[in-house]
């Protein structure tokens, strides 16, 4: 039987010198997508093979890998990534946002602040922001070519119409290097005004799609919107239940079946930095102290 | 209390563990071998080796029992070993007209030059379950006779010396033959990329487009032509010895389709072509693909587009399996944050709707 031999970070080496021209490619042209032969990974279309793609092609022996999914580096799939790439590139991998240079993520932006040299690479299910209002390819790149974006604008003025409000609110789309109208994969628009101005490389990989986009450090990015109707972040209105953040992305935990439900920060280094640091929520107040629930 | 979303790790360890149980089933009943899955799941492994892009029946054997019988996954299983293979070059056109064939059939023709050749096909069988076989059933060995080697000419051939069907393109020396796998697809695309998307296409998604093509969604009027199974040879052309180097001999299966006919003022009028290939015996699955591959020539051939099996876009962007599971699949992955969002904003439109419900019933009331 032929049995297979892989190399450093899985991909062989004609294929990442194929995905490093297309990211050096959407590095030249912000916001634009690169169209690139992407593989059949070993994790199925849609856990993230773009991203893995991009990052199995950056990766070097020295990098520093973390992996989050909803903020996380604790749910399923980002366990499993990550220990894909210590497996097969025996990096170092870590889950402290300021430690990383390399971050896998799917569906967030981490709240701590991203400095320059790292670099932020985002799992993309459907990487055209134009697709829900047109389903052919061959009609939204001739969309893009010609800057033709007023379809986006009217979708969002008829929210407003219906809504009152723009009814987007997540995969939110922007405007990159005041040019190509951006999908920032389905991340809440909470976490939008990050990617503006970051000094941190954003790369987007979309396997199934077979397209790279890349926002390079200190681009403009803005969200799309009215002057009578700016764009607002959306955050619940109320502490981290455990490191009493008021800044940060929450997730809704369901406690029990009478309504019950708690606050806590979606991302898990921020929070656990935070309460080793100290800060305190409502519900581990005293945490030296056993609590009492019924 | 809030509990965690910690484990994770462990629970991945241990539903490997358990699916590895499962996938062995009862331990008393004796381990499947990849010999009897080659042997006697042939059609199964031909088609793992189809859309999987490989021509390897051990592996395919092993992905099928890796992946417990569910043929999606052993095609995703073959594919991902396929996409690290390193590339040394291309083979030189395989001859289907040099086929030893062990079946062959036409339907447009009684008789044909080299005869029609039944082979082992499910076609004439009563589909009666078979308790024989339920175990130790010994077939008779299967019926011989002396051969002359006679020459098999494809009925297109026959049809195309009197140029009554258009000529097969013919290999340009100069734009080598796309690879979807190596470049990005793009549209519009051409014939040759058009065909290695539909041999790698799930034979479901073709099977039911080439039906609704004969059901009246973009109609082609097609004839089987010519249905051929057999061995070929694959030649490979060594630079450095200057000839082509045989390494061995594959099984395909081939099907033309016959279809309505076309000319114009400057053209005599002749009939089209519709063409299918695959990997071991899938008879069903080059019949589809015949009938969608001439669907989709409307633009080539000035049809009118109007049917999803003529829509290249449409087809060639959801016929592979692995993309389509892949993709549905995920939404097991947790969507937790843009699920929050959403519901941040249905809960303020909730509550401005009712907001607004309050302030104006009184009033309208009391109107009234």
């Amino acid at each position: 039987m032929n049995a297979p031999a892989y190399n450093f970070a899985y991909l062989d080496e004609q294929t990442k010198r194929m995905i490093r021209r297309a990211i050096l490619k959407a590095i030249a042209i912000p916001g634009y997508q690169v169209p690139f032969a992407s593989r059949e990974m070993p994790m199925p279309y849609g856990w993230g093979t773009g991203g893995v793609q991009v990052t199995a092609a950056i990766l070097g022996p020295n990098d520093v890998l973390k992996v989050i999914d909803q903020g996380s580096d604790d749910t399923t799939n980002a366990i499993s990534i990550r220990k894909f790439f210590a497996k097969t590139a025996g990096v170092a991998t870590t889950t402290a946002t300021a430690d990383a240079t390399v971050i896998q993520t799917r569906h967030r932006i981490p709240e701590a602040p991203l400095h320059g040299g790292q670099v932020l690479v985002y799992q993309v299910p459907i990487p055209e922001p134009l697709r829900f209002l047109e389903p052919r390819e061959t009609e939204t790149r001739r969309m893009h070519a010609l800057g033709e974006y007023g379809l986006i604008h009217v979708k969002l003025y008829e929210d407003i119409a219906r809504f009152g409000h723009i009814a987007t609110s997540y995969a939110y789309p922007v405007k990159v290097n005041a040019r190509y109208v951006m999908d920032p994969s389905p991340t809440p628009k909470f976490d939008n005004p990050k990617m503006d101005n970051c000094p941190a490389l954003q790369l987007f990989g979309a396997g199934r799609e077979k397209r790279i986009y890349a926002i390079p450090p200190h681009t403009s990015v803005l969200s799309l919107d009215f002057e009578d109707h700016p764009f607002t972040r959306y955050r619940f209105d109320a502490p981290c239940a455990l490191c009493g953040a008021e800044d940060s992305y929450l997730d809704e935990i369901v406690t029990d079946d009478r309504g019950g439900r708690m606050f806590v920060c979606s991302d898990t280094d921020y929070c656990e930095t935070r309460q080793s640091s100290g800060h305190r929520g409502s519900e581990n107040a005293a945490p030296h102290k056993e609590r009492a629930h019924g | 209390m809030y509990v965690a979303v910690k484990g994770g790790e462990r629970a991945i360890e241990n539903a490997h563990r358990l699916l590895a149980h499962e996938r062995r089933g009862d331990r008393d009943v004796p381990e499947v071998t990849l010999a009897q899955i080659s042997e006697q799941l042939s059609l199964g492994v031909d088609r793992v080796m189809t859309e999987g892009s490989l021509y390897d029946r051990e592996l395919a054997a092993l992905a099928i029992k890796q992946a417990r019988g569910d043929m999606i996954e052993a095609i995703f299983l073959i594919r991902a070993f396929r996409a690290t293979l390193p590339r040394f070059g291309a083979t030189e056109p395989v001859d289907t007209g040099q086929m030893q064939v062990r079946r062959r059939i036409s339907s447009t023709f009684k008789d044909i030059p080299g005869g029609q050749i039944l082979g082992p096909t499910f076609d004439y069988t009563h589909r009666l379950l078979d308790p024989q076989l339920a175990d130790g059933f010994l077939p008779e060995p299967p019926a011989t006779s002396d051969t002359s080697p006679v020459a098999m000419p494809r009925v297109t051939d026959i049809l195309g010396r009197d140029g009554l069907i258009e000529a097969s393109p013919r290999a340009d020396a100069v734009l080598p033959v796309g690879d979807l796998t190596r470049e990005p697809l793009s549209f519009p695309a051409d014939r040759d990329l058009r065909l290695q998307n539909l041999a790698r296409a799930d034979e479901g998604f073709l099977l039911a487009l080439g039906y609704s093509s004969q059901r009246g969604y973009g109609r082609s009027h097609p004839f089987a032509g010519e249905i051929r199974l057999g061995e070929v040879e694959v030649e490979f052309m060594a630079e450095d010895a200057g000839f082509a180097v045989p390494l061995g001999s594959i099984t395909l299966t081939e099907c033309q389709m016959v279809n309505q006919f076309k000319g114009s003022a400057t053209e005599a009028p002749c009939f089209t072509r519709g063409y299918g290939l695959a990997f071991g015996q899938s008879e069903r699955k080059t019949m589809s693909m015949a009938l969608v591959d001439r669907s989709l020539r409307a633009r080539e051939l000035g049809e009118e587009i109007i049917a999803p099996a003529q829509d290249e876009e449409f087809v060639m962007s959801h016929s592979d399996n692995v993309q389509a599971t892949g993709f549905v699949e995920h939404l097991k992955l947790p969507h937790y944050v843009d699920f929050q969002s959403e519901l941040g904003l249905l809960r303020k439109l909730r509550n401005e709707f009712s907001e607004a419900a309050d302030a104006s019933s009184p009033m309208q009331e009391a109107a009234e």
